[in-house]
Formats: C-alpha cells, structure tokens, sequence
C-alpha cells in the first residue's frame, strides 16, 4: 500500500503540471494513467498538431508541449504508473483508498483527476458477436505476436498500426487486410510495402469492405466481410485483429459518487473540489460556470487544487504562499539552491 | 436562421435553427443533442461528431479536408456518407440540412 499526499489520475497537460505544483509546495504525489505514455490527449490525439494559444508558447505541438511539460518536472522525483487505470476510489476514515487495474493500492486524502474525456480505450468493432472471442481470437493490440505464427490472421484498419502489423506478421503468417476504402492513411513508405507484398502475393488485400459478422461456437472459425456494394465474402480466419484507434470513456470514475453531467464533473471554482472532500477535477474532466476547455485553464485549475491538497495532507502546517523567484524554500526544491 | 433536422438513430427527429458561423457539431451539443459526443472539442482528432448526411445533401457541403477521411476510418460503422460534423460550419445555404446520428460514436 503506497501512502502519498496526492494521487492524480491522468499524466496529461494538466495533470504534469498539477504534479510540478504539488512538489513545489512540498506535497509528494504520484499519477497513474491508462495510457501507456505520458501526454494525454496531446501525444495521443494530436503529437503534430501545432497549438497556438498557450501562453508565452507561440506555437508548439502537441508533443513538444508535453516534453516541455516533463522537462518542468525533471527537479522531481515523480511516479508514474501508466498502463494503468483507476478502477476503485473509496472512503477509508479521513483518506481515500485506490485501487488500479494491475491491483496497486494507494492511500491517500487527496485524488485529483485530471481525466480529460476519460480513459483511453481501443475502438471495437461493430457485430455484438465479436464480444465472445475478444482476447482469445480477436484482438486490438498485439502482446505476443508468436501465437500468429504459422496461421491466418485477418487484420481491418489502414493506418499505421495495421500496416505496420500486416507487414510484421506477413513474415511467418497468412495475412489478409481489410479496409473501408482505397486508400490508407499509413506511411507513404509502408503503403508501398504493402503493395509490393500484395503484387508478391504475401497478403490478400480487401478494400472498401468492413466486417459484418464472425463466425464460429467456441472458436473463431470465419468472419463475413461487406463490401460497399453490398457483397458479402467469407473469409477462413484463425485470427483477427482491428486497429480503429482510441477512444474516450469515462470508465469507472462514473460509480465514485461523483456529480457528473455529460461526462464532466462539478467543482468549486476555490479548490477545483468535487462534491466529495479531497477529490478534485481539473482540466477538460471539470465543468463549472464559464470553463473553457483550454490547456491553459487546467494549469490553473491545478495549481488551485495543489493548495488545496496542502490542507489535507498537511493539516497541522499552514501553507505559505511563496513565488520561484525569491523563495529558497522552492528553489531547494526545483535543485537551484543548495 | 439555418434549420438543421438532427436524427437520433431511433428515429427522434429534432430541427433546430443553428446561427451562421458554427459548425453543426456545436449545434446539436449547445442543445444536448444525443449522440453527438464530439470529445475532442471540434479538433478533427477523435470521430465522436460522426453523421451521416440524407444522399441529395451529401453532394452539396463543402468538400472533406485532409485528415476527415482518415478519421472516418475510426468512426463507428461509417458508410460513404459519413462526415463529422465538426467539420461541417453552418451557413445559408446549408438551410434544410438533414443528419443522421449514428447509434453510437465508438
């Protein structure tokens, strides 16, 4: 059982920056997150899209914004549990007790969430029947590409994750690819690998059609696949692995007693606290009068809580409100000063 | 005011008058459409807005951006009329439009 100050829940913008201010002021904390790197949403949705409305930051993408935001957390010493979510939050006396899906437990008055839309999740596909064989025939991510060897495996989707799998496993596999339409949104570079597999006859390529049903009583034995036109083709398969990307889901944090509208949570505009003491929710995840959902305003939201965190973490002390320039107290603690 | 009829995948129809300059994303979310998460925000980065727009329309709208399709490819059983709409800004001669909501976004 880790025994912390603050746990955050979401290594995005906002939750590296509530990180930096905890440890400013002196709170020691720790963030767990789904993904399985840092950055949220910036390094997952858009790594090259250029921003242009963070303060004193011209213009920087998605990714150089989140490596900024580590290289501010570089004076710290901070955990980072990623590939991990936040499946428990409960009462436990003045603390909270959390627990994540690898079964780490945590101890702690203060929880931040800074969850974004939710936790990451793969996209799945469509038929209902899909549900029976996921994890055992149907996939969508690859842990252990052995158990592909040697058989057929039936891969949908056209950006780079499909095609860099199709290639991959086209070199001890039967591979079939399937997508909506003509063209791939892959690298220029592995499109072309692609065809020259599919000219070399390695793979079988399917466009303009989607899966429509898979077939099979214990185990996966064909899927139906549709074309645009409306004809079905079947296709013997021993596997099949979709790549739709990731989408956005509240998950658990809808059953922690929480107010939440249209998957955002109510807070204080004072300390960015929810409706239970000693959590809190900042950045896209909170919602209150006028909140805009800018980076910018999660580094404030965060900074707010972090105070707040200090309350409950250190009842006994009072906190001092200090500036970087002149303390020595934080200076210290950034590694400027001895 | 442009009227856009808004179709929930179980039928329920809502028409709306969407001003000029926003997109018909923002049109059914200001008016808690159902069905239309758009959880990006509007930034073409996540297909939650997807739609499908009524074949004699389809033709009319401006023409996909870069990086539309490719988040199509993501979308929840997207067909040839798919789009998101986010990126679809409401204008005059958009009046009338009519898009169907998927039954889920993902």
């Amino acid at each position: 059982m880790n025994k912390i100050d603050a746990l955050i829940i979401g290594a995005g913008p906002t939750g590296l920056f509530t990180a930096h201010q905890l440890k400013l002021i002196g709170l020691n904390c720790e963030i767990v997150d789904n993904l399985d790197k840092i950055g949220g949403q910036c390094i997952e949705l858009y790594p090259d899209k250029p921003i242009y409305d963070i303060p004193a930051v011209p213009e920087c993408t998605g990714e150089e914004l989140t490596n900024n935001l580590i290289n501010q957390l570089k004076p710290f010493d901070i955990k980072f549990h990623l590939n991990e979510r936040v499946d428990e939050v409960k009462k436990d006396k003045s603390n909270w007790f959390v627990k994540t899906s690898q079964g780490k437990e945590f101890l702690t008055p203060n929880v931040i969430i800074a969850g974004g839309v939710g936790s990451f999740e793969p996209r799945k596909f469509s038929p209902k029947e899909c549900e029976k064989f996921e994890n055992k025939s149907l996939f969508y991510s690859v842990k252990d590409k052995k158990i592909f060897e040697g058989k057929t495996v039936t891969i949908f989707g056209g950006g780079d994750s499909a095609l860099d799998w199709v290639v991959e496993l086209s070199k001890k596999s039967a591979i079939n690819l399937v997508h909506r339409r003509d063209e791939f949104r892959g690298a220029k570079a592995t499109v072309n690998k692609i065809n020259e597999l599919k000219k070399l006859g390695k793979i079988k390529l399917f466009t303009k059609y989607q899966l429509s049903n898979v077939n099979g009583i214990k185990n996966l034995e064909s899927i139906d696949i549709k074309h645009d036109d409306g004809k079905v083709e079947n296709l013997k398969t021993d596997f099949v692995l979709g790549f739709f990307g990731l989408i956005m889901q509240l998950g658990p944090i809808a059953d922690w007693g929480l107010n939440i509208d249209r998957k955002t949570i109510s807070v204080d505009t004072e300390k960015f606290e929810t409706n239970q003491k000693g959590i809190y929710a900042v950045g896209d995840i909170c919602t209150y009068p006028g909140k805009l959902k800018l980076i910018l305003s999660g580094f404030h939201e965060g900074a707010l809580a972090a105070r707040a965190c200090f309350k409950l973490a250190r009842p006994n002390e009072k906190y001092r409100f200090e500036f970087t320039t002149t303390s020595s107290n934080l200076l210290k603690r950034l590694g400027k000063k001895e | 005011m442009p009227k856009i009829r808004y179709i929930e995948s179980n039928g329920t129809s809502h028409t709306l008058e969407v001003p000029n300059g926003i997109t018909v994303m923002e049109g059914a979310v200001q008016n808690n459409i159902p069905g239309i998460d758009a959880d990006c925000g509007g930034g073409m980065a996540c297909a939650t807005c997807h739609v499908y727009v009524k074949d004699e329309w389809f033709d009319k709208l401006p023409k996909k951006e870069d990086g539309e399709e490719d988040m199509i490819d993501m979308a929840f059983e997207p067909k040839k009329n798919s789009r998101l709409s986010c990126q679809l800004l409401v204008t005059d001669e958009l009046d009338g439009l009519v898009v169907n909501i998927p039954s889920k976004q993902g």
